[in-house]
């Protein structure tokens, strides 16, 4: 794998946050409980409210917390499949950040998620996905989300995601 | 009408846009900051919910269509990714490639600019459970 180099202008460009600020996020090696505070709490993950819970050396977990207007059916009040699928993506990209031991932007090319059961009324979901495998432009992603008891799941994921040049990410 | 979408398509901003005689209808979603991942992209998920939507949408209309109530529950979806979402409106549409007793095998397609260039595709497995 490359060694940790700094960021390129372009990188650096496209990692402003919504503010304006420019964020210097290469100061060491990835951190995900220090990037969750900026990566989590704007755009799409802040939107959805998704926190950063644990990660180890190749896997991250994120919660999505239950909330009333993410629900699939009017009288029921169990999440719906679209935030999980979400909830397992970026779970998937913190995955592979940490494995990568740097940020650098990734999309994803083929996620497939299996809906095992619905999840418990008002409960939240919990992903863990794991960066099993990297080559130079791809990266293999496994994960399951669940919502209190990891070995009763309510989803199983499996994922690719591509590394993307930074030139061409701003 | 927008009324048939689910909490989770009105919260994200979803919208039908068309449903012309016989066909299934065509989502929108207007593009916002709460939809972007990394910055000047639509944001996986945001696009995999819209296909997922559209999935539900084509299939809710052919069970209309065929007279048969039957809530639909999601047995597992696949989402390509063919090419970044940009900063502007983003569209789907459903297509029900097998209606069977208990499961229906649903095709969705996104697009930005041109239908003909998709941004990504889904596909679905979707169980159906009886009403009543």
């Amino acid at each position: 794998m490359p060694a940790f180099c700094g960021p390129s202008p372009a990188v650096a460009k496209s990692q402003r946050l919504a503010h304006g600020a420019p964020v210097n996020m290469f100061s060491g090696p990835f951190d995900p409980a220090v990037m969750s505070r900026l990566l989590l709490t704007r755009a799409h993950p802040g939107w959805l409210g998704l926190r950063y819970r644990d990660h180890g050396d190749d896997w991250c977990e994120l919660e999505l917390p239950w909330r009333a207007d993410l629900v699939s059916d009017e009288g029921s009040p169990v999440l719906a499949s679209g935030p999980i699928v979400s909830l397992l993506d970026m779970a998937a990209g913190m995955a592979i950040w940490i494995a990568n031991g740097e940020f650098r932007p990734v999309a994803t090319l083929d996620l497939r998620t299996d809906y095992i059961r619905p999840s418990h009324e008002n409960a939240s979901v919990i992903a863990r996905v794991t960066c099993y495998r990297r080559t130079r432009s791809a990266a293999f992603v496994r994960g399951r989300a669940h919502d209190g008891n990891r070995d009763d799941p309510v989803a199983e994921m499996s994922g690719v995601f591509m590394t993307i040049d930074p030139a061409r990410a701003a | 009408m927008n009324g048939t979408l689910s909490p989770y398509a009105r919260a994200m901003g979803i919208e039908i846009e068309e449903a012309a005689d016989g066909c299934a209808p065509v989502l929108s979603l207007a593009f916002r900051h709460e939809l972007e991942g990394r910055p000047t992209a639509w944001h996986g998920g945001a696009i995999a919910g819209l296909l997922e939507t559209a999935c539900f949408a084509a299939l809710r209309d052919r069970l209309a269509a065929e007279g048969r109530g039957a809530r639909m529950k999601p047995i597992n979806v696949t989402v390509q990714y063919l090419s970044a979402g940009r900063t502007q409106a983003s569209f789907a549409l459903g297509r029900v490639v097998r209606l069977g007793r208990r499961s229906a095998n649903v095709t969705a397609e996104a697009w930005q600019d041109d239908p003909a260039r998709p941004i990504a595709t889904a596909v679905m497995n979707i169980m159906l459970v009886a009403d009543g």
